[in-house]
């Protein structure tokens, strides 16, 4: 009842806390007016005894913040006044309250958005349910997931430690719903997909292990969510409708969840189609190949209570029986169990490792941020010394200063946090909508979600505590006596005397982490930049590319040579254009293809004999030349190696030295093909990169596309023409062969997106991250040097008028704050190149032992610190004596 | 003012309840009736009455309600509860016993040691 009864009256007390408080006034008020009554009797005159009446009762303020007290209730109204009394205090100086704010909001907004990040690529599962428990089948020795079907139904049929595993493969296909045919991104999945996945559909059904029978029997697609809005207009009548994928009939029998996106991360399909249906989709019926592993994931939850442990002996008791019956196609393969989301260590790797430094260095920039603070604090806290000491003569206790010191710095780091969780939910917004390639299905769905605000108001808070800490010793240590009569600037200049104090170290250790974020940050612009001008094996200018699928224009196989020859004659034809060459694939793009390749004296050609696993790319005579890879033995393809001529290849260095030793002894050479097919190598190119600019060296064999047909074509034009202005000319001449084509006009760097989007996000997530560490430290100097001329003012004044020269003034105004940036940039740099050992992960060739990056370093921060001291430094050369005298 | 002694922490409570005790009280009488009844030799700051006032209240010791004073001036005035009454009662009996303690032992001599 005592409790209920103290709520009511806390309850009550803030409902009528004005009343509450005048009421209190009233009595207060009226107590003095007796009082005066009792004195005017004694023979004073009335404003006399109202005087003496006043000052008989004591601190009026004090004792009826008491009797709040005593009312109790006070921790929430002592935090509304405390709030109150901040905000006023912070009010009247809103410079500093907007350079803090600021600080935080950049601090608390970057940490944010990379903890969005993280947490969407990281700690977010899948989209489906029980995510924790699906997992990648994941072939160790090839560091892959691809599989033969053969080999998934085998799995599939075999395992008894899983609920159902479950196939799928990605591929473009041409979706014809009543208008031109588009291009769309199809994942292909087996039949128990849906069911295995436990989802449920939110229009329509999904199909089912059980209508699969065979090849192309169960013409059925299912939308996913994104393609149903955007592309049916959320129109249900759409179920049960019949479309074209690549000229052949499907009916959309439903549409998957709205926040479903496929089983991969950043991939996401427009429709699922059966796996069986392959031929209809792909134009090719791989379903019996053993050795083709063209599925791209097998995946699948274990049954209750079965341990990792147990499901991996299972799959691998079926992979090694698999080995040793189909010993021609399958070798020994090692299965484990990995995340599919970010395709087992593949991609999860990196993406972990970039991540974790880039959370890392968020946090050092939220670290120097409240350093910063600390030190504007501190700096604060010695200004108002004067305040203090008068609060705590006039009887208010320590704790009671500390408390309202606290709320400050709190109420700064929230409203910081806020604005800065404000920005960086905008920002991530826009990075969730963007597309960063128009070609690819690909999304970064990293919108901010309840950890992300609970992340953000626990930094808030924290930081709030650690910077507002800063001036605590200096607050406990006051005493009212010494500062009331010393005045102000004599205490400072007290502690100014001091070696080192409190704001010089947080000054240093703050400079210290600006300036490993500006040594980081350069050290990945710089491995960006060579990366870009390094030897890919083929030049990067004045080349244009085109690409197209001839099979999405439906043309049959045995039209696809004639009219890859058309298109190159075409383009051959434009003014500008030097050479034309045809690819199935070019390197540093996607969709190139790879064989295993034997030597010549390999008899058995089982996978475990393999000499290499080379990329491999169809290409027309002039390709190379196109690409301006250069040909450094032997000859180069021709229109007479076609379907009647030997089979011949060209191949690169790699590939040369690693069957036959060396470039020379390659051409002429043999090599065979997993179908034992022979190949005689009449040259060898320079060797290039094909799959992403930090592999090692890789093999490649460049086969003539006469001989390999395919209807997968890129064209390769060598022009010294502006691209801008040939793009157009390109895409007419083409439309004039056919109208009908879906055409890519890109560069040669545009076609290289995909590889460089990883080094490009880096680059940018750090350039940022080094721009907001160079403005930290440009704040956290200019504040610390600007406090120090403001405090010295007298002292510099008084140099000036006993005649000390400019740069005598400007050294004692300046020069422990250049020398404290001297030490923190200096030990910076050096945990900065430590640290880039870490950016060497991601960042292609960033190495900090670079004489320009170094350079760089020291460059910025010594312009950063020019900044920051240049409009201090002109102050105390302003400083004019006959002013301050008058002053005093 | 050297006759006067400040008074006991702790003790300004039990006062106030006494002087409430004889009859209700606005503030300034509370003080008022303490000098009266301490023969004016207890000092008490005039504002520090109040927070203590306020507390008594809080505790359901002393209730409150505005009224017109002598003086014909509005005024809060303080009545006693009968948990007041009571506290008045342990605590008096409290203080005596300590009053005696204190007298006994400082009244000590050496012989009965």
């Amino acid at each position: 009842m005592r409790f209920l009864a103290y709520l009511r009256s806390l309850g009550g007390k803030f409902l009528h806390s004005s009343s509450l408080s005048d009421e209190m006034e009233e009595e207060l008020a009226s107590h003095m007016q007796h009082r005066a009554d009792d004195l005017e009797g004694s023979g004073l005159d009335r404003a006399e005894a109202e005087r003496r009446a006043r000052i008989e009762f004591g601190g009026q303020q004090r004792f009826k913040e008491e009797c709040h007290e005593a009312l109790g209730g006070n921790l929430i109204e002592g935090l509304v006044n405390d709030v109150r009394h901040s905000l006023r205090s912070l009010r009247k100086s809103p410079g500093f309250t907007f350079a803090a704010v600021a600080t935080l909001a950049l601090a608390i907004g970057a940490n944010a958005v990379v903890f969005s990040v993280m947490n969407a690529f990281l700690l977010r599962p899948l989209e489906v349910p029980h995510a924790d428990s699906l997992y990648a089948l994941w072939r160790s020795e090839a560091g892959d997931a691809h599989m033969s079907y053969p080999d998934y139904l085998d799995l599939q049929n075999r395992n008894r430690t899983f609920d159902g595993l479950v196939a799928f493969n990605m591929t473009e296909a041409g979706l014809t719903a009543g208008d031109n045919p588009t291009p769309v991104w199809v994942y292909e999945t087996s039949g128990n997909y849906f069911d295995a996945l436990r989802l449920q559909p939110y229009l329509g059904h999904f199909f089912h292990g059980s209508d699969e029978h065979g090849a192309n029997s169960a013409p059925y697609a299912v939308l996913t969510y994104p393609t149903f809005h955007t592309r049916f207009h959320d129109d249900p009548g759409v179920i049960g409708r019949t479309v074209q994928i690549n000229k052949h009939p499907f009916t959309i029998i439903g549409v998957a969840p709205p926040d479903f996106h496929g089983t991969i991360l950043f991939f996401s399909p427009d429709l699922f189609v059966p796996i069986v249906d392959q031929e209809q989709v792909e134009g090719q019926n791989l379903l019996n190949a053993r050795n083709n592993r063209w599925v791209f994931m097998v995946m699948g939850h274990p049954k209750a209570g079965i341990t990792k442990a147990q499901a991996v002996a299972d799959l691998n008791s079926i992979s090694t029986y698999l080995a040793q019956a189909y010993s021609q196609d399958d070798g020994k393969t090692t299965l484990t169990l990995a995340r599919p989301s970010l395709y087992g260590d593949y991609l999860g790797r990196p993406v972990r490792a970039f991540m974790s430094a880039l959370m890392m260095l968020a946090g050092l920039i939220l670290l120097a941020a409240c350093a910063n603070l600390g030190s504007l604090f501190a700096a604060r806290a010695a200004d108002r010394s004067r305040e203090v000491a008068l609060r705590l003569a006039l009887g208010s206790s320590r704790r009671r200063i500390l408390r309202s010191l606290f709320t400050e710095a709190v109420l700064i780091s929230i409203v910081g946090g806020a604005v800065g969780l404000l920005g960086s939910v905008m920002l991530l917004h826009a990075l969730s909508a963007w597309q960063p390639f128009p070609r690819w299905p690909i999304h970064l769905g990293v919108n901010p979600d309840a950890n992300v605000y609970i992340l953000a108001l626990l930094l808030s808070l924290v930081s709030g505590f650690l910077f507002g800490a800063v001036p605590v010793r200096q607050i406990l240590r006051t005493n009212p006596y010494e500062v009331v009569k010393a005045g102000a600037s004599g205490v400072i200049a007290g502690s100014a005397g001091k070696r080192l104090s409190v704001r010089d170290l947080l000054l240093v250790v703050q400079i210290a982490i600006c300036a490993v974020l500006v040594t980081s940050s350069l050290v990945a612009v710089r491995g960006l930049m060579r990366s870009l001008h390094n030897d890919f094996g083929f030049d990067s200018q004045n080349t244009l590319m085109v690409e197209t699928d001839l099979s999405l224009a439906n043309y049959k196989a045995q039209d696809v040579p004639a009219m890859q020859k058309r298109m190159i004659e075409a383009l051959a034809a434009i003014p500008g254009v030097e050479s034309v060459g045809v690819a199935d694939g070019i390197p540093l793009a996607e969709g190139q293809g790879d064989s295993n390749v034997f030597t010549d004296q390999t008899a058995d050609l089982r996978p475990s004999n393999v000499a290499a696993d080379a990329n491999m790319y169809k290409i027309s005579p002039d390709c190379l030349r196109a690409a301006g890879t250069v040909l450094l033995a032997g000859r180069s393809l021709t229109w007479h190696d076609d379907q009647s001529a030997p089979r011949v290849a060209i191949v690169n260095q790699e590939f040369a030295r690693r069957l036959f030793g060396s470039t020379e002894k390659a051409v002429g050479g043999y090599f065979k093909m997993p179908d034992g097919m022979r190949i005689q190598v009449v040259g060898v190119v320079e060797q290039g990169k094909y799959g992403s600019l930090t592999e090692d060296p890789q093999t490649a064999m460049f086969l003539p596309i006469l001989q390999w047909p395919s209807s997968h074509t890129w064209l390769v034009m060598r022009s010294q023409r502006d691209p801008q202005q040939l793009g157009p000319t390109v895409r007419a001449a083409l439309h004039r062969l056919d109208a009908a084509l879906p055409l890519y006009v890109e560069t040669r760097y545009q076609a290289m997106d995909l590889v460089l989007f990883g080094p490009r996000m880096a680059t940018i997530s750090l350039g940022v991250l080094g721009v907001m560490g160079a403005i930290l430290s440009i704040t956290g100097i200019f504040g610390m040097a600007a406090y120090t001329v403001s405090r010295r003012v007298r002292e510099l004044g008084i140099r000036i008028a006993l005649g000390a020269p400019r740069k005598g003034v400007l050294q004692a105004a300046l020069g422990r704050s250049v020398k404290l940036l001297a030490f923190g940039s200096t030990a910076g740099l050096l945990l900065g190149i430590l640290a880039s050992r870490v950016l060497g992960f991601i960042v292609y060739q960033a190495t900090p032992r670079d004489p320009l990056v170094l350079a760089g370093v020291v460059l910025a921060m010594s312009l950063l610190g020019l900044l920051a001291t240049w409009i201090p430094a002109q102050r105390a050369l302003r400083i004019d004596p006959l002013v301050l005298l008058r002053e005093e | 003012m050297t006759d006067q002694a400040q008074i006991l922490p702790g003790t300004l409570d039990l006062l106030i309840l006494k002087a409430v005790s004889l009859g209700p009280l606005h503030g300034y009488g509370v003080l008022l009736r303490i000098g009266q009844i301490s023969g004016r030799a207890l000092l008490i700051e005039q504002g520090a009455l109040y927070p203590a006032l306020f507390r008594l209240v809080r505790q359901g010791l002393l209730t409150a309600s505005w009224g017109t004073s002598e003086n014909n001036r509005r005024a809060k005035f303080y009545e006693l509860t009968a948990t007041g009454r009571k506290r008045l009662r342990e605590e008096t009996d409290g203080w005596n016993r300590l009053a005696a303690a204190i007298g006994s032992a400082l009244a000590a001599q050496p012989e009965e040691v």
